[in-house]
């Protein structure tokens, strides 16, 4: 089998999950903190790849990450390369892609929690921010492990996004679900049939073991 | 629970009755589009059939098609699928006709390459990317790659290659300024582009395979007659003429 695009989907989402907890923990606490009139304004700018087609997200990242783009432009300033056809600029746009889906569970789990411990950890002179590391967090764990499940299998199923500002670069940006697309176009059904096959296999798996967790957790 | 009845009737036999009316349906290969549409005004002036227009690639129409979908003739942009279609017999015996050559251009929009010779560039390696259309899926990227070998610059391309799932993603890469150079077909430089080259250079037929476009007659259809009528209006004078304006060659 066709591992190469495996292994690279896996790398892409796991880069990915691991940027947009780090940069969507902070933005899922504002979100769930804030109650100025701007909270609805981020929170539906932050909703909008669920209801955006992948064409629209690909076609302005194709124009912004490319070499006269905004951000690409300035990228290949620092680097001499652009951010299309690279793994880093997949990085990007998988991180917008997934962001609803990295965001919204931890920002739930914040909005669960009960006040009351908040207070008494800043009572007991911890900073803000000594709270969200020390209470928040480990209290919302179970936000974290969804939006972490969540953001990765998400990633792992990305297509049209990636083919606008992939390239299809063998190694580099042809992940599973180009691989499977170019195996179908040319006819190669049985080669699509087996990468398919780890996908669904590692989607019902992923879901069913995040279903089940929560599940556990609800009844103690 | 009557009228439930009546909607739920209405809804599953409404795509029938669609289907038995008097389009001529047409799967065609995303690049021709622009051109069948042309042929098809002509064909409904001369014989009064209406047609209906999908357009996908070659690949995507093609595994439709194998799965019943309800096309009577498809336009590939390939040689090798109206081929199969016919040897498996989803499509009528003797039906395959070449219906349109493509031609290669290799173009640019970029400024660093604003009155420079194309092709030396390409061979000297004087730019950043070069976007082809994916040689394993589309004939296109197969001639550009053909091409590549042909005139000795396929080594300096290495690694600075981009693939375009097909011939339009190659253009949409150049055109969004994200590749150097691009490899595309004459059918879009004749079709108009949203910018001016800076260099371009039309690609001789000699250099690649030729880019054979096949049309089939597909055996589901109800229709075969008039499928067969459009077959021959194709390889017409009237057509040959809209062909040419495209930027494709009339088959030998």
């Amino acid at each position: 089998m066709d591992f190469g695009p495996l292994w690279l989907s896996a790398q892409l989402a796991f880069v990915t999950t691991l940027a947009l907890i780090v940069l969507g923990a902070p933005l899922a606490w504002w979100l769930s903190q804030n109650h100025s009139r701007w909270q609805p304004v981020v929170q539906a700018i932050v909703a909008m790849p669920i209801v955006l087609p992948p064409t629209v997200l690909g076609f302005y990242l194709l124009i912004l990450l490319g070499p006269h783009g905004a951000i690409g432009g300035w990228w290949v300033k620092l680097t001499g390369d652009a951010l299309t056809f690279s793994f880093t600029g997949l990085v990007i746009a998988s991180c917008i892609y997934s962001l609803p889906f990295a965001v919204q569970p931890m920002q739930n789990a914040f909005e669960a929690l009960p006040g009351k411990n908040l207070e008494a950890a800043w009572t007991l002179g911890a900073s803000k921010l000594d709270a969200f590391f020390s209470v928040a967090i480990p209290l919302s764990i179970r936000g974290f492990v969804s939006a972490s499940v969540l953001a990765f299998a998400h990633t792992l199923g990305e297509f049209g996004v990636v083919l606008m500002v992939g390239g299809n670069i063998p190694g580099k940006t042809r992940v599973v679900s180009i691989a499977i697309y170019d195996h179908v176009e040319t006819l190669n059904y049985a080669s699509a049939h087996q990468l398919s096959l780890v996908l669904i296999v590692f989607a019902f798996v992923t879901l069913f073991g995040m279903f089940a967790i929560n599940r556990r957790w609800q009844s103690r | 629970m009557r009228a439930l009845r009546t909607v739920f009737l209405f809804t599953i036999l409404l795509p029938t009755a669609c289907f038995a009316d008097e389009n001529l349906s047409i799967a065609v290969a995303s690049n021709f589009q622009a051109t069948v549409k042309e042929i098809a005004v002509e064909f409904t002036q001369a014989t009064g059939t209406p047609v209906r227009i999908s357009a996908g690639s070659s690949g995507k129409l093609f595994a439709q098609i194998v799965n019943g979908a309800p096309y009577d003739v498809f336009l590939s942009a390939d040689a090798a699928r109206p081929k199969l279609l016919e040897e498996s017999g989803v499509a009528l015996k003797g039906s395959r006709v070449s219906y349109a050559t493509g031609a290669l251009v290799l173009w640019s929009a970029d400024e660093s390459l604003a009155g420079q010779d194309c092709l030396q560039a390409l061979k000297t390696g004087s730019y950043r990317r070069l976007s082809i259309a994916n040689p394993s899926t589309a004939p296109y990227g197969l001639a550009a790659k053909e091409f590549l070998l042909a005139s000795g610059s396929f080594d300096a391309a290495q690694g600075r290659m981009v693939y375009g799932e097909n011939i339009s993603q190659a253009l949409q890469f150049v055109v969004t300024g994200n590749a150097t150079l691009g490899l595309i077909a004459m059918s879009q430089v004749k079709g108009g582009l949203p910018l001016k080259p800076t260099c371009s250079w039309n690609v001789p037929q000699a250099m690649h395979s030729v880019i054979d476009q096949q049309a089939v007659v597909l055996s589901a259809s109800s229709k075969t007659d008039t499928a067969r009528r459009f077959m021959k209006f194709l390889r017409s004078a009237p057509v040959e003429g809209i062909l040419e304006n495209h930027g494709y060659k009339v088959p030998e």
